[in-house]
């Protein structure tokens, strides 16, 4: 009976995840009527837009990981050796984010930085982009946060610190040479995610009127019938292998320590 | 040595320095920006003290979007958190078989980061007026779904689209919280004769509250402040908080920047209630789960 029930939910719950990626996929192979084709996916790759917002998404992406990682690694490692006192503090911060919704974030962002500010940074592209890419670090900052603490525990940090210094290393060759490679695992599960969420991130980039790939992804929507479709397929193979990405290098550490 | 004591006093300061880039961040990107919106509501347009902006926030328009906003982020955390379960616990004690677990959570672990626009997409696709499902049911069964009064553009259709990252989320949390739920105590309840209902009801479901809860209250919050699926959903016309407040930065359709600013504060004073609910009771139901 347990069984039966629990045979039931789970194919219940399959059925209803499964049915949109069906749907989702067939409708976007529908565009030339009375047989399926690729044409959907070919307009979406044929329109320069689509490289033009998917590759600024994918540098706006990887400058969000450059500075959640300068900004994490560091302060994560300093509060484990040497500053225990500041965890709550430094803990509660990483998990603001999750309590003010991204829309209000930016909405201070676009009154506290305007032009007739003391930091008038949405007042040129260059500057705008800057402000984008602290906005995506501020939403990735709980998941990197957690994953580079996670695997500070993992490692005994006063050890390896005194062993360097005791060999003549600076902090920046110990940060860079002993701490990040030990952490390199959670760092880059942590970027995988970061990738993950700017990519199809629409709210921040609209608000903030730059040419994103989830802006473009809207626009579409409103305008066209089969490419959105197309695009959800495309969003859903990116988020799958962000998300296959992470649990490789999750399981190849775990052989590597294994081995060790 | 005279100077000792003055030397390890300045060491103090010091050490604090080696988060100030941290700090200096957290305060320009994230402190800064909160305040200003919290301070703003609290201000007239020439910057005086005034609780005016909170008071106007009860017209009937915006009561409604709040409203509309509680009850669907309630709908979906509720559902979530009931569906999420019964998978989580299918995997976990309905005898499925072990190969099923793995991919359950990687799934989840995809599904609830797949929100958005694209999410949108992929619904309108099944259960849209030409969707997938929709036109089965119609031609296989003749069942029109527009006709039985489900309109994926409604408060409903909205319900069944968040539900698809809402649910991988619960699975993601409960699972743990489920693992944690000693053999131990299934078989004592046993051996005084409880019966398996009275084991859940007793001694299971007791343990499990403070989780349940908690993560009921982690999906409000998530619900509450999502805006782009139901962006590309309905569009700028659905009367949801989220996207008044992004059609009043867009545009100040209220007419009243300040007003924007108390709309802004009404939604941190609801997710930080729920956010802090769910902090609070997940450190209780730590003391359990260990």
């Amino acid at each position: 009976m347990t069984r039966f029930f629990a045979w039931g939910a789970f194919l219940f719950g399959c059925l209803y995840f499964l049915l949109p990626l069906v749907g989702m996929t067939e409708f976007s192979l529908k565009m030339r009527r009375g047989e399926y084709s690729f044409d959907a996916y070919r307009r979406v790759f044929e329109d320069q837009r689509f490289w033009d917002t998917f590759s600024y998404s994918l540098i706006l992406s990887a400058a969000t990981i450059v500075v959640g990682v300068l900004l994490v690694v560091p302060t994560a490692y300093w509060v484990r050796l040497k500053l225990p006192q500041a965890r709550p503090v430094i803990e509660f911060i990483t998990l603001l984010p999750l309590v003010i919704p991204a829309i209000v974030i930016v909405f201070g962002y676009i009154r506290l930085y305007n032009t007739s500010s003391f930091l008038p940074l949405t007042g040129s592209a260059f500057g705008t982009d800057i402000l984008l890419t602290m906005g995506y670090t501020t939403l990735a900052l709980p998941y990197m946060y957690r994953s580079v603490d996670t695997g500070l525990r993992t490692i005994d940090v006063t050890t390896l610190t005194e062993a360097a210094q005791s060999l003549g290393a600076g902090w920046f060759t110990i940060l860079a040479r002993i701490i990040l490679p030990n952490v390199m695992v959670a760092v880059l599960s942590g970027a995988f995610l970061t990738l993950a969420i700017v990519l199809g991130e629409f709210t921040m980039a609209a608000l903030l009127n730059r040419p994103a790939f989830g802006p473009f992804m809207q626009l579409l929507g409103a305008n066209r019938a089969y490419e959105p479709p197309a695009l959800a397929v495309i969003a859903f193979a990116i988020t799958w292998g962000c998300m296959g990405l992470m649990q490789l290098v999750t399981r190849f550490s775990k052989h590597e320590r294994a081995k060790a | 040595m005279p100077k000792q004591p003055g030397g390890q006093r300045l060491r103090l300061p010091l050490e604090w320095l080696g988060i100030l880039p941290f700090m200096i961040f957290a305060v320009l990107f994230l402190i800064l920006p909160t305040m200003k919106i919290v301070i703003g509501a609290f201000q007239t347009p020439d910057g005086s003290f005034t609780l005016q902006n909170l008071i106007d926030l009860n017209t009937d328009s915006i009561r409604n979007a709040y409203w509309t906003s509680i009850k669907l982020s309630f709908a979906t955390a509720l559902l979530g958190c009931a569906i999420g379960f019964a998978m989580a616990s299918a995997v976990v004690f309905g005898g499925l078989p072990k190969g099923v677990r793995n991919p359950l959570v990687t799934f989840s672990g995809v599904a609830s980061n797949f929100a958005g626009v694209p999410l949108a997409f992929a619904f309108i696709a099944t259960l849209g007026p030409v969707g997938l499902v929709t036109v089965w049911l119609r031609t296989e069964f003749g069942i029109n779904l527009r006709a039985m009064g489900f309109n994926l553009l409604s408060f409903w259709g909205l319900v069944v689209t968040y539900l698809f990252f809402q649910i991988p989320l619960m699975i993601l949390i409960i699972i743990p919280a489920l693992d944690g739920l000693k053999r131990e105590w299934r078989e004592a309840a046993a051996v005084l004769g409880a019966t398996g209902a009275q084991y859940w009801r007793m001694v299971a479901l007791p343990i499990l509250f403070p989780s349940l809860l908690g993560t009921f209250a982690l999906l409000f919050a998530n619900a509450f402040g999502a805006v782009a699926t139901a962006f590309a959903l309905t569009g700028p016309q659905l009367n949801i908080v989220p996207i008044k407040l992004f059609a009043q930065i867009r545009g100040d359709v209220l007419g009243n920047p300040n007003l924007g600013y108390a709309l802004a504060f009404g939604m941190i004073v609801i997710t930080a209630l729920a956010n802090f609910l769910y902090i609070w009771l997940r450190v209780r139901s730590e003391r359990w789960l260990k």
